[in-house]
């Protein structure tokens, strides 16, 4: 990183830190919350599909961090502080059972997608069938304390979620440049390229996609913690099930796979898109969005597949 | 007990009864996926939006404009035939030398266009065609005629199908493609236009799965999610591309939903439908059927 490069970072990170106590506007805040949380998701998701791993499962993983946590906290009072790793639990530990034995046995390409979305439909229809318990697809609401609460993880002030999710995002890009100067990033580039070659220039391969899996699952499921911390409410459409994890692929193709903030730009597109669509029409507009969201996907992926941050990137660059 | 044991064995049979009449169905879908899979080696992923657009076209011939259901049918096989050939056109042609992933990507991107299309025209209201067909009561067991007539018209289009596949010149370049796509070019065969009729004739089974369903469930733009998802775990389970195996592992599919229903609710049947899939793939990783190489 050049010294300019840096300087923008800092100055970028400190505008964005003490914007909300410059502009407190409570609906723009709102977006932007929304905005970080759903970037930290994406940027879990393109994780692993920056190299080749094309997973439909990560609704699934989102689903079981924003369920465990909710369900400890109504049926046993659990603080999510203590609720939120044990959702991390849960949600690497499934991603280990479905990844393992999928990288062991060699299952690649459209065979691992198609696993991974019998994951995000088993966990969808164990939270609607479950419904004694999780409200089924009615949705489900953690139990509210009185006003702002440490324990319980609840602020009515918007500055401090923002801050939380300003923070989480953050870490995210971190975990993101980690994986971009290890080693590991070029095995699992050579992997992606082609496995065989891969293993005999001694990359252990199945250890190698494992780790990577494990740990986009466990920001994933973090991401929907604190997405339902949040939100204070939860149903399966809106954190679990095939539809999600197409939404999040959706979003990193558009911002872009393989830089670091190009999940970032796909939030702001996708999200921003759906909130001038919703006030713009209203109720008319019900549908709308997704019908232009499905059309962009078409476009950009046969015309602009390095999606719109990389493709200005590498524009850039050959310019120079 | 002895009574419980006859009323107990009563219910199992129908269920069964009742998976196979459903795995008909289910083997139609996995045969049109299976096919396109097998011949243009990309996978829908709208292949059931395509079943719901069909499913409304239904809806709007036969109780908007009243055309008979008879007529009506053959009407809709030939739009969702159009819309096959169009989506290959429109979205595959141009990523057919992109990676798979692209193309699988895309088609996930106009399963969101043909679902919120649905949302926009047609609303999210629940429509039916207000068909009652009878039940048939067979000793104690009952069946409905539209699971029976769905079960028996599926079997015909997939012989319709198979005799296609085996009995024409085009069928036969079909199948030679789907066994060496580089080398079919240079014996003449023209790969575009095979590319095309495959869509076509991969739509028209989905316009027929659409005629069929339409008179068993209700009409929404998201009823592709209720059935999609089962499509692709059954042509994984069968294997990709391969026919057969993807007929078996309909039934199995349709039996275990249909049992697990019986025994608890309706999800769990699905629940444990996919953790079976799961299972499968895990040992064996190419599909029910494959040679152990």
């Amino acid at each position: 990183m050049t010294n300019t490069s840096r300087a923008g970072w800092a100055v970028g990170i400190a505008a964005l830190i003490a914007l909300p106590f410059v502009y407190r506007d409570p609906y723009h805040l709102h977006i932007l919350i929304l905005i970080l949380i759903w970037s930290f998701a994406y940027t879990s998701w393109s994780m692993m599909g920056r190299f080749g791993l094309v997973s439909l499962g990560h609704g699934g993983f989102m689903g079981v961090g924003a369920y465990v946590t909710a369900l400890l906290w109504n049926h046993l009072g659990v603080s999510p502080w203590i609720g939120i790793p044990i959702a991390l639990v849960c949600a690497g530990a499934l991603a280990l059972v479905v990844a393992y034995p999928c990288f062991r046995f060699r299952i690649t390409g459209h065979y691992f997608v198609l696993v991974t979305l019998a994951l995000s439909g088993i966990v969808l229809q164990v939270i609607t069938a479950t419904r004694d318990f999780t409200g089924g697809s009615l949705g489900y609401t953690p139990e509210r304390t009185k006003g702002s609460h440490l324990v319980a993880l609840q602020f009515d002030d918007k500055t401090v979620w923002y801050l939380i999710a300003l923070g989480v995002w953050l870490a995210g890009l971190l975990i993101w440049r980690w994986v971009d100067r290890s080693m590991d990033r070029f095995a699992l580039e050579a992997i992606s390229e082609d496995e065989d070659a891969a293993a005999a220039a001694g990359v252990n391969v199945t250890y190698e996609k494992l780790r990577i899996t494990v740990i986009s699952a466990l920001m994933t499921a973090l991401a929907g913690a604190l997405y339902c911390q949040y939100q204070m409410f939860i149903s399966p459409d809106t954190v679990s099930g095939i539809a999600v994890s197409l939404q999040m692929v959706f979003a990193v193709v558009v911002g872009g796979v393989y830089v670091a903030l190009g999940p970032t730009v796909g939030a702001i597109i996708t999200i921003l898109l759906a909130e001038v669509l919703r006030i713009g029409f209203g109720t008319k507009a019900v549908g709308w969005d997704n019908l232009i969201y499905g059309v962009l996907l078409v476009l950009f992926i046969i015309f602009l597949p390095k999606g719109i941050l990389g493709s200005t990137l590498a524009r850039l660059q050959t310019r120079r | 007990m002895q009574a419980f044991l006859e009323i107990f064995d009563i219910y199992l049979l129908e269920a069964v009864v009742n998976g196979i009449l459903l795995g008909g169905v289910l083997a139609l879908l996995a045969l049109g996926l299976n096919l396109i899979f097998g011949v243009i080696d990309v996978t829908w992923i709208c292949y059931a939006e395509l079943v719901m657009i069909g499913m409304y076209g239904m809806y709007y011939l036969f109780s908007v404009y009243h055309v008979p259901y008879w007529i009506a049918a053959p009407l809709c096989i030939l739009l969702v035939a159009g819309l096959g050939a169009a989506l290959h056109v429109i979205v595959i042609a141009p990523l057919l030398s992109a990676a798979p992933i692209n193309q699988l990507l895309a088609t996930g991107g106009v399963l969101f266009v043909l679902q919120s299309f649905a949302t926009v025209a047609f609303g999210i209201d629940f429509r039916n065609l207000g068909i009652r067909l009878p039940v048939l009561a067979l000793g104690e067991m009952h069946f409905s005629y539209s699971r029976l007539l769905a079960f028996l018209a599926a079997v015909v289009g997939m012989i319709v199908v198979y005799l296609f596949m085996t009995r024409t010149f085009t069928g036969t370049a079909i199948r030679a493609i789907a066994q060496d796509r580089q080398i079919m070019a240079l014996m003449g065969v023209d790969t575009k236009r095979i590319y095309l009729v495959t869509s076509a004739i991969g739509g028209a089974l989905a316009g027929l799965a659409a005629c069929l369903l339409v008179l068993q469930y209700d009409v929404h733009p998201f009823v592709g999610l209720s059935f999609g998802p089962i499509t692709f775990l059954i042509c994984v389970l069968g294997g990709l591309g391969n026919f057969i195996g993807g007929f078996v592992a309909a039934f199995l599919f349709a039996e275990i939903i249909s049992l697990g229903g019986l025994f608890s609710d309706l999800e769990w049947g699905y629940v444990l439908a996919f953790a079976f899939f799961i299972a499968m793939m895990f040992i064996r990783p190419a599909g029910l059927l494959a040679r152990r190489s």
